[in-house]
């Protein structure tokens, strides 16, 4: 995987960073992600990123759930194995609604976990790194990546003059792994031997 | 454009509201003509029973207008105070519709004839074991009286809760005051809550509906009834909130209020169908005939078709189209499945009432719907003078910004 190059902001309040992330989409420079400690209303917004198709992807989840209760009971009850309950018809369609709801959620929630996970690169025994620790504490970390065109040492004085507290040049592998520890040891080596 | 935080009702607007009640006073009286002066207890109980569905439905919806404004300071929520005058100024119809809705009861309860409530009428009674036993609930005295205390108490603490909104539009609040007047708002919401939970939420619905079909009961019912007007009222007010929107009015207000509104639209459909099926598949599966006889004529009888549609437009209808978020967004969208919602559950209310009046024939008119149409005529002419008499926003309260800085 290809080593890119990161500068990387740390900002320490919420009012600083919504100017600074829309001052830095309108120079030009390409954002690479924006870590914050919780939820932020309205960065997805300022950041410029698309709206998640992860509720498509529930929804798809969700019919597919309603479509396998629905077929299986219906098979199960009136073909493989039909059984008279207080003399209601083999197929009775009230009697399998809790089924098919409760299939519908659990597919749907079960799927989105997941695909969940899948986004934003989680899994298990996967160690990710972060740019900057404190963005899982206190700390808003702007990650801005440096291409052909990039100007490392104007990108830096600009962030500082947005308000990032300390502004650092570092490297990262990308790809689905991006950051990850045992990596990073090899990245931060200076012995030419390990280094990548 | 100059600031417009007053409404100024357009000439037009009035117009049609009053047009509309032309329309409700004419189905009125076709109605009244047609069945109402009938010398057959069966055609006048017709006649009653229309108004009867169409008083209680739109004043339980006018009514929820005041239940959102409760459930939301009891949150303590703050999102819903750029339009929040909206549902104070549609709860202003409560004492209007209230009235009506009273002295349509009385002359059912009273007026001789026992088409429609069974229990009403004594000697009857004495001979039926089921309603003897339920006589400490079902007679006139207790109906007329709780009735009574029914509307006069959502009068008078709907009253009180408006009075205290405009409190706040004299002079800014500091903090300590804010905290205060926060405090009142809340012990007085509290108040209408209790009175919700021991009327609207409970015993209106069985005095009211299902008191029509005496020998039946659910304990589902009032919920029922409850989410079903909840859902409509929810409807109105996203409806108002869009017109005035659309003139210019409500400058705070945005598709994220919007989004909420559609959210809880959404949710309550949700919500009115897992009621609903609560309801019908406990009877169902039991499958015991003094429980199945509700259904009968609903699902196997000839009102099938209404209870099929009934279905179709207040789940599928809400579950499909305001799933996307862009539908919630939408002004169009909203507009259109709040009237859609409003009418389905008018239809609702419609199959509560009517298959127990006629059970072998819809007897479903044109007027029925006009008479729901000057109810409709009503809330818009009162909501809209009542909107006029105040500032849309309440400047000075303390969770104002909360609302303007709202964000879905």
């Amino acid at each position: 995987m290809a080593i890119k190059k990161f500068v990387v902001g740390s900002f320490y309040d919420e009012q600083v960073l919504f100017p600074a992330v829309k001052a830095v989409r309108k120079s030009g420079y390409k954002i690479h992600d924006v870590y914050t400690p919780f939820p932020i209303h309205g960065l997805d917004t300022a950041m410029g990123l698309r709206d998640t198709s992860l509720h498509t992807a529930g929804f798809i989840y969700g019919i597919t759930g309603t479509s396998v209760a629905f077929s299986f009971i219906t098979w199960a009850f009136t073909t493989d194995w039909p059984l008279n309950v207080g003399g209601k018809p083999f197929f009775s369609l009230p009697a399998w609604i809790p089924i098919m709801f409760e299939l519908t959620v659990l597919f749907a929630a079960v799927g989105m976990v997941l695909t969940f996970c899948y986004l934003c690169q989680l899994a298990p025994f996967v160690k990710k790194d972060h740019f900057n620790l404190r963005a899982t504490d206190d700390t808003f970390v702007m990650a801005i990546e440096v291409t052909d065109r990039t100007n490392v040492a104007e990108a830096q004085s600009f962030l500082t003059s947005l308000g990032a507290q300390d502004v650092v040049l570092t490297e990262k592998e990308t790809g689905w792994w991006i950051g990850r520890y045992d990596k990073r040891q090899q990245l931060l080596s200076t012995d030419p031997q390990t280094a990548l | 454009m100059a600031s417009r935080d007053q409404f100024v009702i357009p000439k037009r607007y009035n117009t049609i509201s009053l047009a509309l009640m032309g329309v409700g006073i004419v189905s009125v009286l076709i109605l009244l003509f047609s069945h109402g002066l009938s010398n057959d207890e069966h055609e006048q109980a017709r006649f009653w029973a229309s108004l009867l569905q169409n008083s209680v439905y739109f004043l339980l919806v006018v009514n929820a207008s005041m239940f959102f404004i409760c459930a939301t300071t009891l949150a303590w929520g703050g999102w819903q105070m750029t339009f929040r005058r909206v549902p104070e100024a549609i709860s202003t119809v409560v004492p209007v519709l209230g009235i009506i809705t009273f002295l349509i009861l009385m002359v059912i309860v009273f007026g001789g004839n026992h088409t429609i409530y069974h229990w009403t009428d004594e000697h009857h009674v004495m001979e039926d074991e089921t309603l003897l036993h339920k006589k400490g609930f079902l007679n006139k005295t207790f109906f007329t009286v709780w009735s009574i205390i029914t509307i006069g108490g959502w009068w008078f603490l709907g009253r009180k809760l408006r009075q205290l909104s405009r409190q706040s539009d004299a002079a800014p609040m500091s903090i300590e005051e804010g905290k205060r007047y926060i405090f009142k708002n809340t012990v007085w919401a509290g108040a209408y809550a209790a009175l919700f939970g021991l009327t609207a939420l409970s015993t209106t619905p069985w005095l009211w509906l299902m008191s029509i079909d005496a020998h039946w009961y659910s304990t589902m019912y009032s919920w029922y009834t409850f989410a079903s007007s909840w859902v409509a009222g929810l409807a109105l007010i996203t409806i108002f909130v869009v017109y005035l929107k659309n003139n210019g009015y409500l400058e705070y207000t945005n598709r994220e209020h919007l989004h909420d509104m559609g959210k809880f639209m959404f949710a309550f459909s949700i919500f009115w169908t897992y009621l609903w099926y609560s309801q019908f598949m406990l009877i169902w599966y039991a499958n015991i005939p003094e429980e199945t006889v509700y259904f009968k004529p609903r699902m196997q009888g000839v009102y099938r078709g209404i209870f099929l549609l009934n279905l179709v437009i207040n789940f599928l209808a809400p579950l499909l189209i305001l799933m996307k978020r862009g539908a919630k967004r939408n002004y169009g969208t909203i507009t259109i499945m709040a009237v859609l919602i409003i009418f389905g559950h008018w239809l609702d209310f419609y199959q509560m009432v009517f298959p127990s009046i006629s059970g072998d024939h819809v007897p479903f008119m044109l007027v029925d719907m006009g008479i729901g149409i000057g109810f409709v005529g009503i809330i818009m002419y009162v909501t809209a003078r009542s909107l006029a008499k105040h500032p849309l926003v309440a400047k000075n309260h303390p969770f104002l910004k909360e609302s303007i800085i709202h964000h879905t």
